[in-house]
C-alpha cells in the first residue's frame, strides 16, 4: 500500500467550517502540515483548537471547507475508500457484543479476507498487544486499557501505513496511560506506520512524537510546530533525561505563551 | 441466589393477591356498601365496596376446584379440558397475529430508519393507528376477509383475528425497531464509516445487534399485545372455538355457575404467560447482544 515517497499526510491550507443557526463556526483555518511516511506526529492544544476536528478531516470522517487534503497522495475520500489508515478513538468503541477476536478482525471480515487469513492476523495482532490469553473475552470482562489495546489492535488489522488516533488514552489512569505509551511507541515502530496522534497531555506528546503541533483554539489554527529529536532513548530512560524535560517546558510555554507567533502565517 | 429469589417473590406476589381477595372475602359486607341508593328501586346508588357473595366472589378454591369439574354437566370433560383447547386455539392464532406484526413492525421500523422523509410521514399515522378502537376496526377487517373468501381466495375467519391481533402488535415493534437501529454511538458509525461499511453492512454488523435491548421488550409487548388482540376480536367478529368467546359465554352463565368464568380467565392468564415465555426464549437465544454496555 505504501505509494513510493508520497507523503502519509500533506495539508495545504485546510480549513473546516461548520454551519449552525448562529453563523458559521470556524473549526479550522489555514492548517498546513505534512507527515511523513513512519513519521510520529502528535497534534496538542486546549479544547476548540481544532485538533480533533482536523484528525476526522484526515480520516475524511467529515470533509474539509478549504484547502487541500492527500493522504498518499490521494484525496482523503479516495484514502478512506482505499482503507489508507487504521483509527482508533478515545472510547476503545469495541461492539460488545463481540468477542476480543471478533472485535479485530472486523475490518478483515468486512472486506471479505478468508477465514483462516483472518485468524492467523488476529493471533498475530493479539500478540503484539499482549492479549493473546485473553482473545475469546468480551469487551466487558476486560480493564479500560486492556479495551484500548483491542482497539489498536482493530486499527492496526488491516496493516496501515497511517495510523491515527484521537485521544487513544484520555480516559485512562496514569499508570495504565504510561504502558501504553511504551506500548504504542514500540507498536509504532514495529508496524513502520506513521501516526497522527491527538492529545491533551504535554507529557504524551513529547514521549511519543518526532514532532509535536501546536494548536490554538478561536479559530482553530496551528501556532508552532515543534521537532523532538529525542533519538532513540526509549521508555523510562527518555522519561527521566533532562532533553525530555527541555522538550516539555518547550511545549507548554509554545502552548501557553506568545500566542502571537504564529508559525503558519509566516 | 438471585434466581431462587426471583422466583419466591413471584410466588409471594401470587399468594398476596390471593390472601387479599379471600381476607376481603370474609371481612367485606355480603351485600357490598352502596351509597345514595334509593329505597325500593333496584340497581340505583353508587356501589362504594363490591359485594362478597359467593355468587360474586367465589373463593379462589372453588374456582380451582371448578376447573376439574366437568364443563356442564353429564358425560363432559373436565373444564380444564375445553379451556385448554380454547387456550391453544387462540394461542395459535395470536402467534400468527404476532408474526405478521413483528415483520410488518420491523419494515416500518427499518424504513423509518432508513429515510427521514419516512419517518416524518409515517411515524405520527402509526401513533395515531393505535388510537383507532379495536372494537370499531375489528368488524371491518372481518367483513372485508368474508369479501375476500367470496371472491374465491380462501380467507378463514382466524386470518381475521391474527391481522386484528397483528394490528396491536405492530406498533411496539415498529417503534422499537427504529429506536433500536438509532441507537448505536456516534463513535461506532465513525468506525464503520472508516471501513467503508455501506448501509447492509453497517445494518447487519452493527445497527441489528445495536437494537437487540430495543428489540427484546417491543417484541415482549408485542406477544401480550398479540394475545389481548386475539382475545378481544374473537369476542368482537363472534368466532367460536377460542379463549375469548368461551369467556363470554362462560360470564354469561355466571349467575348460576360463578366460579366457571374464572377457568377462560385463568386460561387467559396461562396464554400472556405462554406468549411472553416464548420471547424470553427469544432473548435467551440473543444473549450475547445484551451484554452489558460497559465498554469504555
Amino acid at each position: 500500500m505504501t505509494i513510493g515517497t508520497a507523503l502519509a499526510v500533506r495539508a495545504v491550507g485546510v480549513g473546516k467550517v461548520f454551519p449552525t443557526k448562529d453563523g458559521e463556526i470556524v473549526a479550522l483555518t489555514a492548517v498546513d502540515l505534512s507527515v511523513d511516511a513512519g513519521e510520529f506526529v502528535a497534534l496538542i492544544g486546549p479544547s476548540g483548537c481544532g485538533k480533533s476536528t482536523l484528525l476526522r478531516l484526515i480520516a475524511d470522517l467529515d470533509s474539509a471547507s478549504s484547502g487541500t487534503l492527500q493522504i498518499f497522495g490521494k484525496p482523503a475520500h479516495q484514502a478512506r475508500i482505499d482503507q489508507d489508515y487504521g483509527i482508533a478513538f478515545q472510547q476503545a468503541g469495541l461492539l460488545p457484543w463481540r468477542t476480543v477476536a471478533a472485535n479485530i478482525e472486523l475490518p478483515l471480515e468486512l472486506h471479505g479476507v478468508p477465514r483462516a487469513e483472518r485468524s492467523a492476523r488476529v493471533a498475530e495482532l493479539a500478540a503484539l498487544v499482549g492479549l493473546t490469553e485473553f482473545i475469546d473475552r468480551y469487551p466487558d470482562q476486560l480493564s479500560g486499557g486492556m479495551q484500548q489495546r483491542v482497539a489498536i489492535a482493530r486499527a492496526l488489522a488491516k496493516r496501515p501505513n497511517l495510523l491515527l488516533m484521537d485521544e487513544p488514552f484520555g480516559a485512562l489512569d496514569e499508570m495504565t496511560r504510561e504502558y501504553l505509551q511504551s506500548e504504542l511507541a514500540r507498536i509504532a515502530a514495529e508496524t513502520g506506520a506513521a501516526v497522527v496522534f491527538v492529545t491533551h497531555s504535554i507529557p504524551e506528546a513529547v514521549f511519543l512524537a518526532d514532532r509535536v503541533v501546536v494548536m490554538s483554539p478561536r479559530p482553530g489554527r496551528i501556532t508552532e510546530i515543534l521537532p523532538m529529536g529525542l533519538g532513540a532513548m526509549t521508555g523510562d530512560e527518555l522519561r527521566e533525561s533532562s532533553a525530555y524535560f527541555e522538550r516539555v517546558t518547550a511545549v507548554r510555554e509554545a502552548l501557553h505563551g506568545a500566542p502571537m507567533e504564529r508559525r503558519n502565517e509566516r | 441466589m438471585r434466581r431462587g429469589a426471583a422466583v419466591a417473590f413471584g410466588v409471594l406476589g401470587v399468594l398476596t393477591l390471593l390472601i387479599v381477595w379471600e381476607l376481603y372475602k370474609f371481612l367485606g359486607p355480603e351485600g357490598g356498601f352502596v351509597v345514595g341508593a334509593i329505597d325500593g328501586e333496584t340497581g340505583s346508588g353508587v356501589m362504594i365496596l363490591p359485594r362478597t357473595n359467593d355468587r360474586a366472589m367465589p373463593h379462589v378454591w372453588d374456582m380451582v376446584a371448578r376447573l376439574f369439574q366437568s364443563t356442564s354437566g353429564g358425560n363432559t370433560p373436565p373444564l380444564i379440558v375445553p379451556v385448554a383447547t380454547a387456550a391453544v386455539t387462540t394461542l395459535g392464532i395470536a402467534a400468527v397475529g404476532w408474526l405478521i406484526g413483528v415483520t410488518i413492525g420491523a419494515l416500518l421500523g427499518l424504513v423509518m430508519q432508513r429515510w427521514r422523509l419516512a419517518e416524518w410521514g409515517l411515524l405520527p399515522w402509526i401513533v395515531v393507528s393505535q388510537t383507532v378502537p379495536l372494537i370499531a376496526f375489528a368488524p371491518i377487517v372481518a367483513s372485508i376477509g368474508t369479501q375476500i373468501d367470496r371472491g374465491g381466495t380462501p380467507w378463514p375467519q382466524w386470518l381475521s383475528v391474527a391481522v386484528i391481533a397483528s394490528y396491536l402488535a405492530f406498533f411496539p415493534v415498529a417503534v422499537g425497531v427504529l429506536r433500536g437501529l438509532e441507537a448505536p454511538d456516534r463513535i461506532h458509525l465513525d468506525l464503520m464509516r472508516s471501513y467503508r461499511a455501506g448501509y447492509w453492512a453497517t445494518l447487519t454488523r452493527l445497527r441489528l445487534p445495536a437494537a437487540v435491548p430495543f428489540l427484546l421488550p417491543a417484541l415482549r409487548l408485542a406477544a401480550a399485545n398479540a394475545v389481548v388482540g386475539a382475545v378481544v376480536a374473537e369476542v368482537s367478529i363472534g368466532m367460536r372455538g377460542g379463549i375469548g368467546r368461551m369467556l363470554i359465554q362462560l360470564a354469561g352463565q355466571g349467575s348460576s355457575d360463578p366460579a366457571a368464568p374464572w377457568g377462560p380467565t385463568f386460561g387467559s392468564i396461562a396464554l400472556g404467560l405462554v406468549a411472553a415465555g416464548s420471547v424470553a426464549l427469544i432473548g435467551f437465544g440473543l444473549r450475547k447482544y445484551r451484554r452489558g454496555e460497559e465498554t469504555i
